[in-house]
C-alpha cells in the first residue's frame, strides 16, 4: 500500500512538471526541429528572436502592454481592495462577485463583445485597447491578493495612528499601504504573468501592430512548430521570474521604512 | 456619521466599477444584444415597422402602413441594406425579389402611386405578414441556429434539415469532452489529493508543489510543451519506439486523445486543490477508527473518507468543467479539425466570416453555462462558513 502510494504520487508529478522541464533545454538547441536529441547547445534560436523583425517587435510589444496593464490593473484592483474592506459597503458580496467575473467568462466570449464595443469607437486594434482588455482579466487577482493581505492587517494599528493625529491619507501612506504590500506585490506579478500569457482576447482587440509575443507564438505554433518557441517560452518564463524577484527586492525598501516609521513619527 | 465610510468606500471602488463597466459589463450586453436582434428590416424600414405592427393581419393594411412603407423605400439610400431587406423577405416569402425590385423603380420615379398599382402581389396579405414577421427588431433565429433549430414558414420551431448546420455537434463535442477531461482529472487528482494530504513536511512540499507549478506557468507554455511530447517524433514516440513498444509513430497529437491529455495537464491543480483543502480539515484518525472498528480499507475510504470529501470533490469538477467549457487554446493547437470545442467555433464565426450574430448567438449560449456552474460553485464554496 505504501509502495503503491509512492509509485503513484511519483508518476503524477513527473505528469504534472516533466512538459516543463522537456521545453526548456530545447530553447538551446542548435537543430531546426523542436526533437530531441539536441545536437548541440547553442544561441541560435534566441539570435533569432533578437533579429528577427516580428518576433522582437512582439516582445517589445509584450513588454509595453504588460507593463502598463500591470499599472492599471493593480491601481484599480488595489482601490477597489481597500474599498471592499468596509463593513457599512451596501451590496458587498454582489460588488466582490462582479470584480471576479472576468476569471470565470469565456475569453473567447469576452473578446468577441469588445470587439464589437471598440471597433464602433474607432479604439479596436490599438494599444490602449489591448492594455484595456488585459486590465479586465489580470484586475481580479490584484482584488485577491489584496484583499488577502488587507485582511490580516490589524486595524487596530491603523485606530492607534489615527488616534495620535494622522490624517487619513498619512494613514494609508505609512500604516495601511505598506502593511498591505505584500499584497499588492504579488497582486502586480499576477497581473504582469496573466498579460504576458494572454492570446484569445488580443486576438479579438490587437491590431498587427500590437502583436504580443503570446500571439506570435500562438500563430507560431499552428503554423510550424520551429524551436523559436522554446526560446519564447524561455523568454516568458524568465520575464515572470524576473517581474516577480524584482517586486520582491522592491518590497524589501518599504520594510525597511516601515521600520523607521515609529522613529520619526 | 455611518455615511462617511459608506462614501469613502464607494470612492475607492468607483474608479474599478466605472472600468469594468465599460471594458467588462458593455461588451458582454453587447454579446447578449447581438445574440438576439436582427435589425436588417426595421433598421431600412422604420416606419413601416412600426406602423404595421398596429395591423390585424386579417384586411390589407391600412393607407397609413402603406405610406409609411413608400416613405421608408423613398429614403433609403443605401443599396446594400436595401439588399438585405430583401434577402431576408424572400426566405420568408418567395417572389419579394422581383416583388422589391419592381416596387423600389416604380417609387423612384413616382412616389405617390398606390402599391398595388405597382403590383397586384401588394394586395395578397400573405407578402404585408412576411413584413410583419421580420419587423421586429428581436430575434431568436440566431440563438436557434445555434442549437441547429429554424423556424418554419408557419413560425414553428422545428430542427434544421440534416447536414445543414454542425452547431449542436460541436455543443455536444465540447461538452462531452470536458467531460471527459473532468473524469480524468478526478481520476488522477483525488487519488492524488489524498497522498498530499496524508504525508507531511518535505514530501507534501514536493506534491503541493508539483501541483502549484504548472499553475503559475503559462497556459501557452504548457500547450507548446505537449506539442513538443506528442508530435511524430517527440518524446514520448521516440521512447515508445526505443523501448519497441511500437514500430512506426503513433498519433498522439491533432486527435481528441492529445486534446483530453493536455487540458487534464493543465486543469488538474483546479481539481486536486479544492480536494486538498477539504481533505485538510477532515480529522487524520477517521480512517484509523473506522479500520479499528473492523472496516475494509476500501469500505472505509467508501464510506468514511469519500462521503466527507465530497464537497471538494463536486467543487473540483465544477471547476474543472467549467474551465474546460470556454477552453480555446489548447483544443486549437492540439486538435484537429474534428476536436474544435465552442470556443474555436466562436472565433471562426467572429474573426473568419464576420457572422457576428452567430458567433454572439453560441457566445450567450457558453456564457450562460459557464456563469449557471459558477453560481453552483459559488453556493458550495460559501455554504460551509455558515454550516460551521
Amino acid at each position: 500500500m505504501r509502495y503503491a502510494k509512492a509509485v503513484y504520487a511519483t508518476l503524477i508529478v513527473i505528469f504534472l512538471v516533466a512538459p516543463l522541464l522537456v521545453i526548456l533545454p530545447l530553447a538551446f538547441t542548435s537543430s531546426a526541429f523542436l526533437t530531441y536529441p539536441i545536437p548541440r547547445f547553442s544561441m541560435r534560436w534566441f539570435n533569432e528572436l533578437a533579429t528577427n523583425q516580428t518576433w522582437n517587435r512582439s516582445i517589445l510589444n509584450s513588454a509595453i502592454i504588460a507593463s502598463s496593464t500591470t499599472v492599471l490593473a493593480t491601481v484599480l484592483g488595489t482601490l477597489a481592495a481597500l474599498g471592499l474592506r468596509s463593513q457599512d459597503l451596501r451590496l458587498k458580496s454582489q460588488i466582490r462577485t462582479l470584480f471576479l467575473l472576468p476569471m470565470v467568462v469565456p475569453a473567447v466570449v469576452l473578446g468577441v463583445g469588445m470587439q464589437a464595443v471598440f471597433v464602433p469607437l474607432g479604439i479596436n486594434s490599438t494599444y490602449f485597447s489591448v492594455i484595456v482588455a488585459h486590465s479586465v482579466i489580470a484586475m481580479p487577482f490584484v482584488v485577491i491578493s489584496v484583499s488577502g493581505a488587507l485582511a490580516g492587517v490589524d486595524r487596530r494599528v491603523e485606530r492607534a495612528a489615527e488616534s495620535l493625529g494622522a490624517s487619513p491619507w498619512r494613514v494609508f501612506r505609512l500604516v495601511t499601504l505598506p502593511l498591505a504590500m505584500p499584497g499588492v506585490l504579488s497582486g502586480a506579478a499576477l497581473a504582469f504573468a496573466t498579460s504576458l500569457d494572454e492570446v484569445v482576447l488580443t486576438l479579438f482587440v490587437a491590431g498587427p501592430n500590437q502583436r504580443t509575443l503570446a500571439r506570435q507564438m500562438f500563430s507560431t505554433l499552428k503554423e510550424n512548430i520551429s524551436p523559436a518557441i522554446a526560446s519564447a517560452a524561455f523568454v516568458i518564463i524568465v520575464g515572470t521570474v524576473v517581474i516577480a524577484a524584482a517586486l520582491l527586492l522592491a518590497r524589501m525598501t518599504p520594510a525597511r521604512r516601515k521600520g523607521r516609521v515609529p522613529k520619526t513619527t | 456619521m455611518s455615511r462617511a465610510p459608506q462614501l469613502k468606500a464607494l470612492v475607492l471602488i468607483a474608479p474599478l466599477l466605472v472600468f469594468l463597466g465599460m471594458f467588462f459589463v458593455w461588451p458582454l450586453i453587447t454579446v447578449i444584444s447581438q445574440a438576439i436582434s436582427d435589425p436588417a428590416i426595421s433598421r431600412v424600414l422604420p416606419h413601416t415597422a412600426s406602423a404595421i405592427s398596429g395591423w390585424n393581419g386579417k384586411d390589407l393594411p391600412s393607407d397609413e402602413v402603406q405610406a409609411a412603407f413608400r416613405a421608408d423605400i423613398a429614403a433609403n439610400t443605401d443599396e446594400m441594406a436595401m439588399g438585405d431587406v430583401t434577402r431576408r423577405l424572400n426566405a420568408s416569402k418567395s417572389g419579394f425579389r422581383s416583388l422589391m425590385g419592381k416596387t423600389v423603380t416604380a417609387l423612384k420615379e413616382t412616389p405617390e402611386i398606390p402599391l398595388v398599382e405597382i403590383d397586384k402581389r401588394w394586395g395578397d396579405t400573405a407578402y404585408w405578414l412576411a413584413i410583419r414577421e421580420n419587423a421586429s427588431p428581436y430575434t431568436d433565429a440566431y440563438l436557434l441556429a445555434s442549437i441547429d433549430m429554424e423556424r418554419g414558414a408557419d413560425g414553428a420551431i422545428k430542427a434544421m434539415p440534416e447536414g445543414s448546420s454542425a452547431n449542436a455537434a460541436i455543443i455536444l463535442r465540447t461538452l462531452w469532452t470536458s467531460a471527459l477531461v473532468t473524469l480524468c482529472c478526478l481520476l488522477i487528482g483525488l487519488p492524488y489529493a489524498m497522498v498530499t494530504a496524508s504525508v507531511t513536511g518535505w514530501k507534501r512540499a514536493l506534491l503541493l508543489g508539483a501541483v502549484l507549478l504548472p499553475l503559475w506557468t503559462s497556459l501557452l507554455v504548457r500547450t507548446a510543451a505537449w506539442m513538443i511530447l506528442l508530435q511524430e517524433n517527440g518524446l514520448i514516440n521516440q521512447a515508445l519506439m526505443g523501448l519497441g513498444l511500437t514500430n512506426g509513430p503513433l498519433a498522439l497529437i491533432y486527435n481528441r486523445f492529445g486534446v483530453v491529455l493536455a487540458m487534464t495537464h493543465v486543469l488538474l491543480p483546479f481539481m486536486v486543490l479544492p480536494i486538498y483543502s477539504v481533505l485538510l480539515t477532515v480529522p487524520g484518525n477517521l480512517m484509523g477508527a473506522a479500520a479499528s472498528l473492523g472496516a475494509h480499507p476500501v469500505r472505509a475510504f467508501l464510506r468514511v473518507l469519500l462521503p466527507l470529501s465530497l464537497r471538494g470533490v463536486i467543487s473540483g469538477m465544477l471547476l474543472v468543467f467549467m474551465s474546460a467549457i470556454g477552453y480555446y487554446i489548447t483544443p486549437a493547437l492540439i486538435g484537429g479539425a474534428t476536436d474544435q470545442m465552442i470556443s474555436s467555433v466562436i472565433a471562426f464565426y467572429a474573426t473568419g466570416s464576420a457572422n457576428w450574430s452567430m458567433a454572439a448567438a453560441l457566445g450567450l449560449i457558453l456564457l450562460v453555462l459557464t456563469l449557471v456552474l459558477y453560481a453552483l460553485y459559488n453556493r458550495l464554496s460559501r455554504e460551509p462558513g455558515q454550516a460551521r
